[in-house]
């Protein structure tokens, strides 16, 4: 059924640290090698170990540089995966009803039995989270590791999304966007965290938590001796002039500095 | 977005289809007998031709009758129900012109609007996305359907209609191209939104989650040179617009005819393969593409 339900009980979702992120894939691996084994059609590879590698995967990280108007760049690391979003485009396109967004928790997941992989749905997905598996033929998305997290036979530990389970750095938190006094909920308030393209109107449940900004080097650490001030001074007289006139010529400052 | 020449086909020559089945509902021509049914033979043809075309991107055609379902959502499903439609009505017109010698003016109407229907939800099919902002226009409704009206007319033998249509399709692929420049700024989206890194700095794209090709990048990353789309763009007028027009400028033959519905038809395809491969995606802007 692709009308949308008008409301979920619960809005499951992940937030997603940038300032945290180390960019090491563990994620992506994971999520890979969970949902190639459990539900749905396995994510395949074509020509894995040839010249021109290609395969499907419900989780990727992105690297961005960033250039603040002041100061040097910042590197950022992007993992992407479905957003599970509230007023979810791809769901709604989808002409078969394979898509839909479950009522009770608000996971989107699709029937893979009912798909006939036109890619409709990854058209309408603003965020390139749903890849058609080459092999299968039908559309593979983030299950928010639906056959994880209410998985009794796994120990309860384990019952949180394989991506959030795996992150060494702790990047990945899962829980219950409806719920105001959950991890993801206080979390999201703490730190501002983010719609991504909030202008495409799809009301992601997923959040984005911003980079903090980063220390200067200005800064007194508490505690610790304060920062050494450089001894060696821009040159006068005629070192200075010699300084000058060198770097005329190799166009970089010699000394001083 | 990727100019897969099964969905060209399948909008160019469908869209001639029911454009033709539009004015055979009207009952333009009128002609019975065998007259009428070469006319609908050859709309058949057309019309089912592209739908045939459209299911061989899919993944699982076997299951195409699953796509009947959801037409309360999705304009794809109301599009198979308005295909399906305006062919068993308009078979049904075209028995009683054969056979019958008759037009079933009623049944006729009703043909012409579902035919009419037909390409504007193939139309909303792409017009619905955001996801798309030159796509997201509703010129492009009106450009679908009028190219439609004019590529029927044409095949229809209605002269005055054709010479009229075409130039208001030639003037709304224009506007539809001008729209088109700055839609993707206008819709506000951009690698600062997508990222959200926006209030932070200029973002840019640094290294990609993966060093070869993936399904997004296939499907909806793909750049068409500009110089190539401005040359492309010449031609397609050239060969949709003007040269029919010309033609139907001159005393009518057969031959000239045919020579002006072909000739349609080539720029329609070349205006339709810039439909897709202009079209940017903002997905594409993750992979530090427009
Ligand atoms: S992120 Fe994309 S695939 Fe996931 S719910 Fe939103 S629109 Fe659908
Ligand atoms: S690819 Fe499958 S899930 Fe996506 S819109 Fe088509 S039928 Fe629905
Ligand atoms: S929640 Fe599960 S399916 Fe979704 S990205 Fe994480 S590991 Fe992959």
């Amino acid at each position: 059924m692709t009308l949308l339900p008008e409301k979920t009980d619960r809005k499951l979702g992940l937030v997603i640290d940038l300032d945290t992120c180390v960019g090491c894939h563990a994620c992506v691996i994971s999520c890979k090698g969970w949902n190639t084994e459990n539900y749905g059609a396995p994510l395949s590879d074509q020509d894995p170990y040839g010249a021109d590698p290609t395969g499907t995967f419900l989780n990727r990280v992105h690297s961005y540089e960033v250039q603040p108007e002041e100061g040097a760049a910042q590197l950022i690391h992007f993992p992407k995966s479905c957003l599970h979003c509230e007023d979810a485009p791809c769901v709604t396109v989808c002409p078969t009803g394979a898509s839909y967004k479950r009522a009770e928790d608000g996971i989107v997941l699709v029937n893979e039995a009912d798909c006939i992989g036109c890619g409709l749905c990854a058209w309408a997905c603003p965020y390139g989270a749903r890849e058609m598996d080459s092999a299968e033929k039908v559309m593979k998305k983030c299950t928010l590791c639906v056959d994880r997290i209410y998985n009794e036979n796994l120990p309860e530990e384990d019952r949180e999304p394989a991506c959030v389970r795996t992150c060494p750095a702790g990047a990945r938190h899962f829980g219950d966007f409806a719920d105001p006094s959950s991890n993801v909920s206080k979390l999201t308030a703490e730190r501002g965290g983010m719609d991504l393209m909030p202008e495409q109107g799809t009301k992601p449940v997923n959040k984005y938590l911003p980079p903090r900004p980063k220390d200067t080097l200005e800064m007194k650490v508490s505690g610790a001796p304060p920062l050494l001030t450089p001894i060696a001074e821009e040159p006068k007289g005629f070192l200075g002039w010699l300084d000058r006139t060198l770097g005329q010529i190799d166009g970089n400052k010699t000394g001083g500095r | 977005m990727h100019p897969a020449p099964s969905v060209i086909l399948f909008t160019t020559l469908s869209g001639l289809g029911f454009g033709l089945l539009f004015f055979l509902g009207l009952g333009y021509p009128g002609s019975t007998g065998w007259v009428a049914f070469v006319f609908f033979a050859l709309a058949y043809l057309l019309a089912v031709g592209g739908l045939m075309a459209s299911t061989f991107h899919l993944g699982h055609p076997e299951r195409a009758l699953k796509a009947f379902t959801q037409w309360r959502s999705s304009w794809l499903s109301r599009e198979a129900w308005c295909a399906v439609g305006a062919l068993v009505v308009m078979g049904l017109v075209g028995l009683g012109r054969v056979f019958f010698d008759t037009h079933w003016m009623a049944l006729g109407m009703i043909g012409a609007v579902l035919s009419v229907a037909t390409v504007l939800t193939t139309s909303m099919i792409y017009t619905q996305l955001k996801t798309v902002p030159r796509w997201n226009t509703p010129i492009t409704p009106m450009l679908f359907l009028s190219y439609s009206a004019a590529g029927g007319a044409l095949l229809a033998g209605q002269i005055d209609w054709a010479r009229i249509l075409l130039c208001i399709v030639a003037a709304l692929q224009l506007a539809w191209w001008i729209a088109g420049e700055r839609a993707l700024e206008r819709s506000g989206t951009s690698l600062a939104t997508a990222t959200g890194l926006g209030p932070i700095g200029t973002p840019r794209a640094f290294e990609p989650p993966h060093t070869g090709s993936n399904y997004l990048t296939r499907e909806m990353v793909f750049v068409v040179a500009r110089s190539h789309a401005k040359l492309l763009r010449l031609v397609a007028v050239l060969f949709a617009f003007a040269i029919p027009l010309v033609i139907l400028t001159m005393t009518f033959n057969h031959t000239l005819a045919g020579v002006a519905v072909i000739s349609h038809i080539a720029g329609v395809l070349i205006s339709r393969w810039l439909f897709f491969a202009e079209a940017e995606h903002v997905v594409g802007l993750y992979y530090g593409q427009r």
